[in-house]
């Protein structure tokens, strides 16, 4: 997995003053585009009230100070927070405002793009990350709900059946590619990673269509003709 | 107890639903009869739900059309899987071109569905994101959190995304269940079997002092469907303004309650005379006190 500040570099060759501070990765960019804003986490993050919080005053800070400014979520999360503390004074209430927040973002014209750049699980992806207008990965990303031992342990499904599922269908098994083939990830940047920003800053937001892609893909056929049915049925 | 006197808790969510809404009125979408049914479980040779464990479709509620979700406690926990997610996310579209006097959302879940693990956590973004849409198009968008399975997982991300939120005190609303805690950070951190731990950490009576449920009401039809018709035409605004209120009121909160160790701690501080009385007290003796003293989210 890639250091942040060294892939900032890589994403910004242009300069940027991206730094750590606690858990969060936040700083500005430069694409040639313009400015771009990074709000992040690393080092496996788990996303508890505070780190949504502290996240949420990062992005009301991007909003108010520079409007329409491109957001970029660089996103490494173990997932939400698992403990009575976070629970107690309600986790719910702080992902979904750091939800809302790029929700905010989003209405009043900021892009807002993420890259999957360590792991993507999730409570804590579901805040930061799929909130993006569009999700790309790096190519070694962890992206899952769970890991395959424990979903073997509680739904009972030995885990080499779980292994040889995994081989034929994106749905069970953690893995990028797999949300790629879902339509959740746009798609996995190796390489030229500037050069994949540079492209992506340069596509409208447009609504969700996120079932449209894991249509086309294969991957995931029932969820847009689903939707479809509902948005007709008489 | 029949059927009939039953509460909303022990129900199925068609029994939900015929009692929820005014009699007669309910149409479902993709019933039973259209078999939408998983196309996932039969790889694992699990049982299907003709309505993949979600009814949609849309009612009357005190006479005005509302578009209704609720979820079926008994198949697989209540369980987000693609179509069931897409039933949601579909209604929710819906309500944001026909605007619906409001959308209700019975939940009653787990999460996402483990056997459908990758598509379940996409579909929640998508109901999030279609949640905001409704909103924006100015349907109040409720979420009842009543259900015998609670509200965990990525919908009770959801449900805190919706405009408003019910409870009664045996429903349950968090992230991360007790099990999941328990089974990933050890019986120290939380104690499952602890039933009393778990409703004073994340049950009704405390999200409404916290200022995460909006109404707190007994486990009876009559009064979670008035607590319901009483949002109908407000709607609360996702702007710059709402999430810099929500966010000064959640800061606060970390503040006041940072050494809190326990739910009992956080109504001491916000002054509630007997933290311990408070699972004694009916909704009606609850509410009434707890107005005086609960938090926020918005203010």
């Amino acid at each position: 997995m890639l250091d942040p500040i060294l892939l900032c570099s890589q994403l910004f060759p242009g300069g940027h003053d991206v730094h750590i501070e606690g858990e969060r990765v936040v700083g500005t960019g430069l694409a040639k585009a313009g400015e771009v804003a990074v709000v992040g986490t690393h080092g496996h993050a788990a996303i508890g009230a505070d780190l949504a919080f502290a996240l949420a005053t990062d992005v009301l800070e991007v909003i108010e100070k520079h409007p329409k400014r491109p957001i970029l979520m660089l996103v490494d999360t173990q997932g939400q927070r698992l403990s009575r503390r976070d629970e107690m004074l309600g986790n719910p209430g702080y992902l979904s405002h750091l939800a809302k927040c790029f929700e905010v973002a989003r209405r009043r014209g900021h892009p807002l793009l993420a890259l999957v750049y360590g792991e993507a699980v999730s409570g804590g992806f579901l805040a930061l990350g799929l909130t993006a207008d569009k999700t790309y990965a790096t190519p070694d990303a962890q992206v899952r709900v769970m890991a395959l031992p424990a979903m073997s342990r509680i739904t009972q499904i030995p885990i080499e059946r779980l292994e040889s599922l995994c081989r034929t269908s994106p749905i069970f098994g953690p893995g990028a590619e797999h949300y790629e083939k879902l339509g959740a990830i746009e798609s996995l940047w190796s390489g030229d990673l500037a050069g994949h920003l540079e492209a992506a800053l340069a596509l409208p937001a447009g609504s969700d269509r996120r079932r449209h892609l894991g249509a086309e893909r294969g991957g995931r056929t029932a969820a847009h003709s689903v939707v479809e049915r509902m948005l007709a049925a008489p | 107890m029949t059927i009939a006197n039953a509460g909303y808790l022990e129900a199925t969510a068609r029994q939900r639903v015929r009692r929820f809404f005014d009699a007669g009125s309910v149409h479902e979408w993709l019933g039973p009869a259209e078999r939408v049914t998983s196309p996932h479980l039969p790889a694992l040779e699990m049982p299907v739900a003709f309505d993949d464990g979600v009814v949609t479709g849309r009612a009357t509620l005190e006479g005005k059309t509302v578009f209704f979700a609720a979820e079926e406690p008994e198949f697989m926990g209540g369980s987000v899987g693609e179509v069931h997610g897409a039933k949601l996310t579909g209604l929710l579209l819906r309500a944001a071109r026909d605007k619906p006097a409001a959308v209700v959302l019975l939940l009653d879940t787990g999460g996402v569905r483990l056997h459908e693990a990758n598509a379940g956590l996409i579909a929640i973004s998508e109901i999030q994101r279609a949640v905001f849409d409704a909103r924006a198009a100015g349907v109040p968008v409720v979420a009842v959190c009543a259900g015998s399975n609670g509200c965990y997982g990525g919908l009770g991300i959801v449900a805190r995304g919706c405009d408003w939120v019910v409870m009664t005190e045996e429903g349950r609303l968090s992230v991360s269940g007790p099990e999941v805690i328990e089974a990933q950070k050890g019986v120290e951190e939380f104690d499952a079997r602890d039933r009393a731990l778990v409703w004073r950490t994340m049950g009704g009576k405390h999200r409404y002092l916290l200022g995460e449920a909006d109404a707190l009401v007994a486990d009876r039809f009559d009064a979670l469907r008035l607590a319901v018709a009483s949002f109908f035409g407000r709607t609360r605004a996702i702007d710059l303004a709402s999430v810099r209120a929500e966010h000064a009121a959640l800061g606060r909160r970390l503040e006041r309650f940072a050494t809190a160790g326990d739910a009992t701690d956080v109504w001491a501080s916000l002054g509630v005379a007997e933290p311990k009385a408070v699972p004694m007290l009916t909704p009606g003796d609850f509410v009434a006190m707890a107005d005086r003293v609960r938090e926020r989210a918005d203010a």
